[in-house]
């Protein structure tokens, strides 16, 4: 959009600025989520939920837009949110390895096909659980812009958090099957969680804007505890071992392929205008 | 406008063509959601101010949803509507305080009800408190029928064919209808 973000109403408090490295992270969780969930665009099992993914995607695109502008005209080196979204690889993204696996568990025989839909929701649960707390948090923060952001994100939050959670209720709480299908999805998908919580630099730059990480950490599993147990499923235990660290760098093989195909078009025809 | 909208004051009395910034409002009365053809973009809530800017003028706007792809047709209409009319301008998005749907007037509200879209209900709880547990998805007799007006209702799905939108439909006269979420 050829239009330029105003200069905050005044807040009535010390600004500072997110690290750039920071905003890159929440840009890249949003963008990448909001890439893999458009996947489902003309796949989805019904109609209603081929709607519900491709808004959810609009939503987290356009968070991931607003990060990358803001990043951008911090940069003030000429470049802009394509630059970010399209013309960086892989090990130049920031965001949690949970949110670029494929929609499917590794090698379970009742997954159809390639998209299992059981893994599309228990990951939209586990990251929206995550984030309506952290935009909460992050709209207080001393940098307005990323307040403003944040503040707009929220509301996005918690209306992926309702779908996600009501769905995640009606088939962890359906048929056997599809109860098997919801607690196999979070049997995989939980052992990445632990990435939210793993100290790195980014928790050092969200702490100096004042999140409370123990607090979040709280809030995200008060949330899980009362959606699992209404969807009858079984947190599973800590998880052990490997801790995944796509926020600092080091993807699954899965980015690759995801960026591939955001980015071929744009680095085919760089600067294209339409 | 048809009246003063809540937190989006367009107060610029210091402006130095007072008679050309009421002439510029009156136009942008006529620029509608490109989504939502009945509806101004005034009545919308989305813009926030008109001021005097070097040669020409400033529109800013809020965006609704972060995502809504309507945003930058709303920015070109805006620039093409004043530019028919002679005026030079640029529109500025401003995302702070964040756009919410109670902006959306009483004169919205209705043009939107006639259109066959429930208009968006009081926003859920105040967020400012530690989100801990998901509020209960509305009550059905939250969202009356826009067609014949009944209480029994029922959403079909969160999502709907825009950003803003659910889907409901009528328990009584067995319609489907859009309903604009709160937000």
């Amino acid at each position: 959009m050829d239009t330029l973000i105003d200069e905050q109403t005044q807040r009535g408090r010390a600004n500072m600025q997110a690290p750039q490295s920071y905003l890159l992270h929440l840009a890249d969780n949003a963008l990448v989520l909001g890439q893999r969930n458009a996947q489902w665009c003309g796949h989805a099992p019904i109609l209603e939920e081929e709607l519900a993914q491709a808004n959810i995607s609009l939503d987290l695109i356009g968070q991931a837009r607003l990060l990358y502008d803001l990043v951008a005209r911090r940069a003030a080196d000429g470049s802009n949110e394509d630059s970010y979204a399209y013309f960086r690889d892989a090990p130049q993204f920031r965001n949690y390895t949970l949110l670029e696996l494929p929609h499917r568990a590794p090698l379970v025989g009742y997954a159809q096909g390639d998209l299992d839909y059981a893994i599309t929701i228990t990951r939209n649960f586990l990251y929206s659980a995550l984030m309506a707390p952290l935009w909460q948090q992050l709209s207080q923060c001393p940098d307005a812009d990323l307040a403003a952001i944040a503040a707009k994100s929220l509301k996005e939050a918690a209306y992926h958090l309702r779908h996600s959670r009501d769905w995640l209720i009606k088939l962890g709480d359906g048929t056997d099957f599809s109860h098997g299908r919801m607690q196999a999805a979070l049997e995989h998908l939980w052992p990445y969680t632990c990435e939210f919580w793993s100290q790195s630099e980014l928790e050092q730059q969200a702490s100096a804007l004042g999140v409370d990480g123990q607090a979040l950490r709280e809030n995200w599993q008060a949330l899980l505890d009362e959606a699992l147990v209404q969807a009858t499923l079984q947190c599973p235990p800590p998880a052990q071992g490997y801790i995944s660290q796509g926020k600092q760098g080091v993807h699954s093989e899965h980015l690759g392929y995801l960026l591939a195909e955001l980015q071929s078009l744009a680095r085919a025809h760089p600067g294209a205008q339409w | 406008m048809t009246q003063a909208l809540p937190q989006a004051p367009h107060a610029a009395a210091a402006s130095p063509e007072p008679a050309m910034l009421a002439r510029i409002w009156q136009l942008l009365e006529q620029v509608c959601d490109p989504e939502i053809p009945v509806i101004s973009l005034l009545e919308l809530g989305v813009v926030r101010d008109v001021r005097p800017s070097g040669q020409g003028w400033q529109v800013v706007i809020t965006p609704t949803y972060s995502g809504c792809p309507a945003m930058s047709q709303m920015a070109d209409d805006i620039v093409s509507t004043l530019a028919a009319a002679g005026v030079v301008a640029q529109v500025i998005t401003q995302l702070a305080p964040a756009w919410s749907t109670d902006w959306i007037s009483a004169e919205g509200r209705r043009k939107l009800r006639e259109y066959g879209i429930a208009p968006p209900g009081s926003r859920p709880v105040s967020s400012s408190r530690t989100l801990r547990f998901m509020p209960p998805a509305p009550a059905a007799q939250d969202v009356p029928c826009p067609r014949c007006g009944s209480s029994l209702t029922q959403e079909t799905s969160h999502f709907g064919s825009t950003a803003c939108k659910a889907m409901y439909r009528c328990l009584d006269c067995r319609e489907p209808f859009d309903y604009f979420k709160p937000y």
